[in-house]
């Protein structure tokens, strides 16, 4: 760099750049649930702005995928296909992703915060010298000058922060998985003259930091983002032991097992199971904490559920706050008493009925 | 030929104690302890692991921060880093990533250009921040290749060998340096300091002092640090509101166990 290099540049007209963009993330060909969601949050910011929403694809092979996106609500999908793109590598998608946003001018590009979108987002952001917001929990457009309101958590979720770019373009942000709510797919909608396939120029000296290899985890990935029904252990449970009761309620309920980090930080149960500010973000129609006391990083993962069910032998614990249905006692004496009363739900029912 | 490697590392408060006035939703900072973060930590070891393994290693350490974010890179020299250099100037307040990244970068650049560089070590993200974004943005800033979330790590003759975690496995990633690499916890389990060195960096005439740089040092436009140079801007800081206070279900268990199957039954959930 020379002597006071400048390397960014205030002046641009923001009034050139328009449309939502999505930044759909593919492992093993296949798009990712927060693609879907960040799709159908897009939606609603291209409303609130009177744009369209771009889907930007990178892989190979993946033309029956291009289609699904508009399906999944995208106005427009552009689909860039090349041998090379079908694994990530952080400098052939930074590469081609570059080239399309500096050709293209869009206002604002959303990528999922996973493991990779994590990496990608803030290297195009110091190669387009933009702004950027990680882990956003809320997006909305300021009607005022309809520039993004980025909400994310900050200081391990003990406050929340709105940030804004308000002089540079594109606006870009990070989504973590679970937090927006997909939009509905519509079989109907036809995808006919709304995907534009290109084929970038790349070549293996574009990459230097080569995936020589995919290994998949032994560890069977829990799939508590999807699930309707999540059943959570804390420390309350005392040892790993517990889980068992837990994954028993969770069964007889049709759900899956959850957990709190402190459990995971005992090493009771794997890290797949962790909800919360570091694990992942859930919004079920049915959250029930048992011995989690409710600490602001869990809550910033589960408190958007329909519906939360809290037992705690401590009335003081603050997951009372937000639960919907808050049982006082020892989960070892309460769990039992649901999975009997589960087992007897129609008697219980017309019991209830009798009395009022 | 020596190894030259340089981690990155940060002052933090130490946010599992952070208490937040309720009144005016700011942050207490009083009584609370700052720390190096502890994934930068995971980074300086793996630097160090590389010299205990190789010999000839040369660790620098660079810190943006205020004064007193010296005392991290005195940390940093105790555990066994050969130089630190602590990047402090009025002009570098209020820098978002973007202009972090820029002002680290341009000092690494520096460094780079006096004596060669060929690993940059930064912790995967702060805890402070959590954004994870100023080691990629960085590695862009110096058009080098990045590897985040660095699980494992083989280096040998001027290449690296790289287990890199994503949600349900690992890249095996293999690149030529000069590269940057993020650590996580998972990397190491980070030493102590050395009890003999921690007298020496904080006695009265270390061996090691560290070196204080400013605005003037680096090449970066003043323009481009600070919250001038910041392309994105706080509007608002609000502690998360919670909802309602919700029902205590009364009785003994058993009825509360009634009552709860009947109330799931209403909202149609079972
Ligand atoms: C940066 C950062 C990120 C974090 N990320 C996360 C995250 O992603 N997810 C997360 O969960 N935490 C996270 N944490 C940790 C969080 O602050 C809490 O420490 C953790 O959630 C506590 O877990 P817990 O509720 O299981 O344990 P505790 O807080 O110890 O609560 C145990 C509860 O069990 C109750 N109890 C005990 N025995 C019984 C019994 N027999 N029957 C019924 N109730 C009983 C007690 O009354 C108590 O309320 C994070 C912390 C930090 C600093």
């Amino acid at each position: 760099m020379a002597k006071s290099e400048k390397i960014i540049d205030k002046n641009i007209d923001i009034s050139n750049y328009k449309g939502v963009w999505v930044i759909a993330e593919q492992r093993n060909s296949e798009v990712l649930n927060v693609a879907k969601e960040l799709i159908g949050e897009a939606r609603k910011l291209a409303k609130s702005v009177g744009s369209e929403v771009t889907a930007v694809l990178l892989g190979n092979k993946m033309d029956k995928w291009a289609e699904e996106l508009i399906k999944y609500g995208a106005d427009k999908v552009v689909y860039a296909e090349h041998k090379l793109l079908e694994v990530y590598t952080t400098d052939a998608y930074a590469k081609v992703i570059f080239e399309l946003i500096t050709s293209r001018n869009p206002e604002i590009v959303i990528f999922g915060a996973t493991t990779i979108g994590r990496e990608l987002a803030p290297t195009l952001s110091a190669k387009i010298n933009t702004g950027l917001t990680a882990d956003c929990t809320r997006l909305e457009i300021d009607l005022e000058n309809s520039n993004l309101l980025q909400t994310r958590p900050a200081f391990g979720g003990n406050i929340m922060a709105t940030i804004v770019c308000p002089n540079h373009r594109p606006q870009m942000c990070t989504v973590r998985p679970g937090v927006m709510e997909k939009s509905q797919y519509d079989e109907s909608r036809s995808a006919k003259d709304k995907i534009e396939k290109i084929t970038p120029t790349l070549s293996d000296n574009d990459i230097r930091a080569k995936v020589l290899k995919v290994e998949k985890g032994n560890m069977p990935e829990v799939a508590l983002e999807e699930a309707p029904i999540i059943v959570s252990g804390g420390r309350g449970l005392g040892d790993a032991e517990g889980f068992k009761l837990i994954k028993k309620l969770a069964d007889k309920l049709g759900g899956v097992v959850g957990s709190s980090r402190a459990c995971v930080d005992c090493e009771w149960i794997d890290m797949a199971h962790q909800v919360g500010q570091t694990g992942k973000t859930v919004r079920p129609k049915l959250y029930v904490a048992c011995g989690i006391s409710g600490a602001i990083q869990h809550l910033a993962g589960m408190s958007d559920s329909e519906c939360i069910v809290a037992i705690n032998k401590n009335p003081e614990a603050p997951i009372f706050k937000i639960a919907h249905y808050g049982i006082v006692g020892d989960l070892y004496k309460v769990i039992p008493e649901i999975l009997t009363a589960l087992d007897n739900v129609e008697d219980i029912l017309q019991a209830f009925k009798k009395l009022s | 030929m020596k190894l030259k490697v340089l981690v990155c590392i940060k002052q933090v408060p130490d946010t599992n104690n952070v208490k937040i006035d309720k009144e005016t939703g700011t942050l207490i900072r009083k009584g609370i302890k700052s720390i190096l973060n502890p994934e930068d930590k995971n980074a300086l070891e793996e630097a160090l692991r590389l010299k205990d393994e190789i010999g000839d290693v040369f660790i620098t350490v660079l810190s943006m921060g205020p004064n007193q974010a010296s005392v991290v890179v005195k940390e940093a020299i105790a555990m066994g880093a050969d130089r630190g250099i602590l990047l402090s100037d009025r002009n570098f307040a209020g820098s978002d990533t973007w202009a972090t990244s820029a002002i680290l970068s341009s000092a690494i650049n520096k460094i780079k250009e006096e004596d060669g560089l060929d690993l940059i070590f930064c912790g995967r993200q702060a805890i402070d921040g959590d954004t994870a974004q100023v080691g990629p943005q960085i590695a862009q800033h110096l058009k080098l290749p990045v590897i985040s979330y660095v699980e494992e790590l083989k280096y040998s003759e001027n290449k690296v060998l790289v287990k890199r975690a994503i949600e349900d496995g690992h890249y095996i990633v293999e690149c030529p340096t000069p590269v940057l690499l993020t650590a996580v916890k998972q990397l190491n389990t980070p030493r102590y300091p050395n009890m003999k060195r921690i007298f020496e960096t904080f006695g009265e005439n270390p061996e090691r002092p560290i070196e204080t740089w400013t605005a003037e040092d680096i090449s970066l436009a003043k323009e481009n640090m600070g919250l001038n140079g910041s392309p994105t801007r706080v509007k608002k800081i609000f502690t998360p509101s919670r909802k309602f206070e919700g029902e205590f279900l009364q009785g003994n268990l058993k009825e509360v166990a009634r009552q709860l199957i009947v109330r799931l039954k209403e909202r149609q959930i079972i």
